[in-house]
């Protein structure tokens, strides 16, 4: 049986696609964006040890040199991942499919379905398969949270089990995007466009960030593809300095004010469904 | 100075509180109930409480009339016809509502509303406008928030323009219910929880639930209360199982001594308030509701109350830390069934032959300002409240037991707007889990429920600046939230 690293599962998310959602965030990433919140999601845990001693409550140790978890001891205080020297979190689980069906099962009757997230999903393409083939059988809805880094019109059996995926463009000029995240946008903008002809697009999410990237160049441009096709909604996410690791750059939440005016961008050229967070 | 005095002089009180407030001095002069001694210990340690209805009941507490006879009939005393259109249907009803009594003085039941007026909309422009006023002149005259209005759950142009012309007015009266069955469409539940997410209103009524139970002739009243059409509840009374628990210190004395003695001194102080209701008060033999048929006295039951069940679990566990508490521990769970199952075979036993069937309802009451520290129903206490998913299934398996009335309260973050089929889906899933009644608002909303009824958080403002608000309910929401800690719920975004 295929197992993933599990770095958290929501019973009910909001903010994951259409109605109320279990949201499933794996642990690892091909990303590493200046911004990003959730930093303790990029790495594998390399078993250093170095979060074992800021447990207050005897949630970690280190037994045959591998950390171990007891759950029952976590109070989500957070303090190991703000130890760790290599943006990863000692409480990553690996679980098979069948462990995140029980878990998926008991709040059946409240959800639409599942998304999975990351970390980057895609970085696991078989367990998503079977993931996604189990959670359909339910007569649930599957959907992936992507940042595009891997090639998905070369993976139609994934395409033809996931209902939609939301898609991160994070900028649409090449050396910004390798400025922010260390990878150039080339499979970014691919995705982008096969995901829309495969009608499978969800969602596009640009998080807005003044002083360090071009907004409205991303803007202008990814709303002049989604607004050419019906259906796709894009949303913009205002940056906001919560949880983002301070040295790695200098920014500020922008204003209602900036955020309407790249809605009214993205609105003449021709998308319907903009969303400001 | 006395309390009549003071009632006069009170600068806060609006003409029309003073006069009703002074009503209910005149009435508390009177010593007319037979009550025993050991009723009147426990009334007086707070373990039973008669939630000011007064001392000499010369109404029924909760009036349902048959409001589709009315629409159908017309009224002979108020001398009406039957309207013809829905001009003459707002104005038909908003006369009959000024002459439906309550503890308040004020109906706690104005109709299923779009049933009532959808026949007569000829053009929906127009029925806007006669629908807006309706609403306007509700919020501005019958100023209390008991007072309960009914739609679906029928997707009807009615009760969609009455939620667009809520979300327009976003006043808090009435109190709104939608009915929510398994076929009701699901646009129009979600154009209801668009609506909630403005304005607090409306909840959702599990109507597969109540109609097992009630029959289709059920309507909605007061804060959640499920009582038949054409009739309704001679009296609310209820029992604090916190201060019992308090009193026993064990298990054994709980169940054994005190519960089953308080469940007696109940049920007969009950018992008497309802008949000197019917057979001195001379209500039922002489109000034109009863004479036109628009209530009878064969559909009336009466609302046996509970709440404090959290800390009576707690108290009866010696439960100090988290993890052993109401809302997250097993056995906790266990036990708040225990007693709940008890209290309703105690409560059934029990036979008034002047209830339908002869018996009470079960009701979870919803707290009142003046409760300090004690959970409404068999809720989770405010501040302690687990994930939603978690807090859902620990409520859900009392619902069963309260026919006339149980539910929660819960508070989304504003984002949830931008997605209500999340919302549907969270109240789909309770349902199913066997939850009676969800409430809901947004965190960013001026209108709020405290515990069953609508305030708005300005309205709280004015009056803590010592001005006067027209709505009587706003006082008491003052209170919830200085003492029930209202203000302070969960706000549930992801979790």
């Amino acid at each position: 049986m295929i197992k993933a690293p599990v770095n958290k599962i929501i019973p009910f998310s909001s903010v994951d696609g259409p109605g109320n959602r279990l949201a499933l965030f794996l642990q690892g990433c091909s990303f590493d964006c200046l911004y990003c919140h959730n930093p303790e999601t990029i790495n594998k845990c390399i078993n250093c040890g170095c979060c074992v001693n800021v447990c207050k409550n005897n949630a970690l140790s280190i037994e045959n040199y591998k950390i171990k978890f007891y759950e029952v001891n976590c109070i989500q205080c957070g303090e190991c991942i703000r130890a760790c020297q290599n943006n990863s979190d000692p409480r990553v689980r690996y679980l098979s499919v069948d462990d995140i069906l029980k878990e998926i099962k008991k709040v059946q009757a409240f959800i639409s379905g599942v998304t999975v997230s990351g970390g980057e999903c895609t970085l696991y393409i078989d367990f998503l398969m079977e993931l996604g083939k189990k959670i359909r059988d339910l007569g649930l809805t599957f959907f992936i949270d992507t940042n595009g880094s891997v090639p998905l019109w070369n993976k139609k059996d994934l395409i033809g089990v996931i209902d939609s995926a939301m898609l991160d463009v994070k900028a649409y000029d090449r050396d910004e995007h390798i400025m922010l995240t260390g990878t150039d946008n080339d499979n970014v903008l691919k995705n982008l466009d096969f995901l829309i002809k495969s009608n499978k697009l969800y969602e596009v999410r640009t998080v807005i960030v003044p002083n360090v990237l071009g907004n409205r160049h991303t803007v202008d441009e990814v709303s002049k593809i989604i607004g050419k096709y019906d259906g796709s909604k894009y949303k913009l996410i205002k940056f906001r300095q919560m949880g983002v690791r301070e040295d790695k750059l200098n920014s500020y939440t922008p204003s209602m004010k900036i955020m309407n005016e790249l809605r009214k961008l993205a609105e003449n050229n021709g998308c319907k469904d903009v969303i400001i967070t | 100075m006395n309390n009549i005095e003071k009632t006069i002089k009170d600068n806060i009180l609006t003409y029309e509180q003073k006069v009703l407030a002074l009503a209910k001095e005149a009435e508390n002069t009177l010593q007319v109930l037979n009550i025993d001694n050991k009723t009147t210990e426990y009334i007086n340690e707070g373990i039973i409480c008669s939630l000011f209805e007064g001392n000499a009941p010369y109404r029924p507490r909760y009036i349902l009339p048959d409001y589709q006879k009315f629409m159908e009939k017309g009224s002979e005393f108020l001398k009406l016809d039957k309207p013809k259109t829905i001009w003459e249907a707002v104005n038909n009803l908003l006369i009959l509502y000024k002459h439906v009594p309550s503890i308040t003085s004020f109906p706690v039941y104005i109709g299923n509303i779009d049933e009532l007026l959808n026949p007569y909309i000829d053009d929906e422009k127009e029925a806007y406008e006669a629908i807006k006023m309706f609403l306007k002149h509700i919020d501005r005259t019958l100023t209390d928030s008991f007072c309960h209005a009914n739609i679906g759950p029928r997707d009807l142009m009615a009760g969609r323009l009455i939620l667009k012309a809520e979300r327009e007015l976003q006043d808090s009266i009435p109190n709104i219910s939608m009915k929510v069955s398994k076929d009701t469409n699901e646009d129009f539940i979600i154009d209801g929880i668009k609506t909630s997410l403005i304005t607090a209103k409306p909840s959702f009524a599990n109507h597969e639930m109540f109609v097992s139970e009630l029959g289709q002739q059920y309507g909605i009243a007061s804060c959640y209360n499920g009582l038949l059409i054409g009739g309704g509840s001679y009296t609310l009374v209820r029992l604090n199982l916190a201060a019992i628990a308090q009193k026993a210190k064990n298990k054994d004395k709980f169940f054994n001594i005190y519960l089953p003695e308080v469940v007696d001194c109940m049920c007969r102080f009950m018992d008497e308030r309802i008949r000197y209701l019917i057979e001195e008060s001379g209500y039922f033999q002489s109000s034109f509701l009863v004479r036109e048929g628009l209530i009878d006295q064969d559909k009336y039951t009466a609302m046996f109350g509970m709440f404090g069940l959290a800390e009576c679990v707690n108290t009866l566990l010696d439960a100090k830390d988290k993890k052993d508490r109401f809302g997250y521990s097993q056995e906790a769970s266990e036990l708040g069934l225990k007693i709940i199952e008890n209290l309703e075979q105690k409560v059934s036993a029990h036979h008034n032959k002047y209830c339908k069937d002869g018996k009470f309802l079960l009701h979870a009451q919803v707290g009142i300002d003046s409760d300090h520290g004690i959970s409404p129903g068999c809720r989770v206490p405010i501040g302690e409240e687990p994930a939603l998913f978690e807090h859902i299934c620990v409520e859900a398996p009392f619902h069963k037991y309260f026919p006339s009335g149980i539910g929660n309260v819960y508070a989304f973050e504003s984002t949830a707007k931008n997605n209500p089929k999340y919302v549907l889906d969270i109240i789909r899933g309770a349902f199913a889990k066997g939850m009676r009644y969800f409430s809901l608002y947004s965190s960013d909303s001026d209108v709020v429920r405290i515990t069953g009824y609508l305030v708005k958080r300005s309205e709280i403002e004015k009056l803590t600046h010592g001005e006067q608000v027209l709505r009587d309910t706003v006082v008491l929401g003052k209170g919830a939230v200085e003492n029930l800690k209202v203000l302070d719920r969960k706000i549930r975004k992801n979790d």
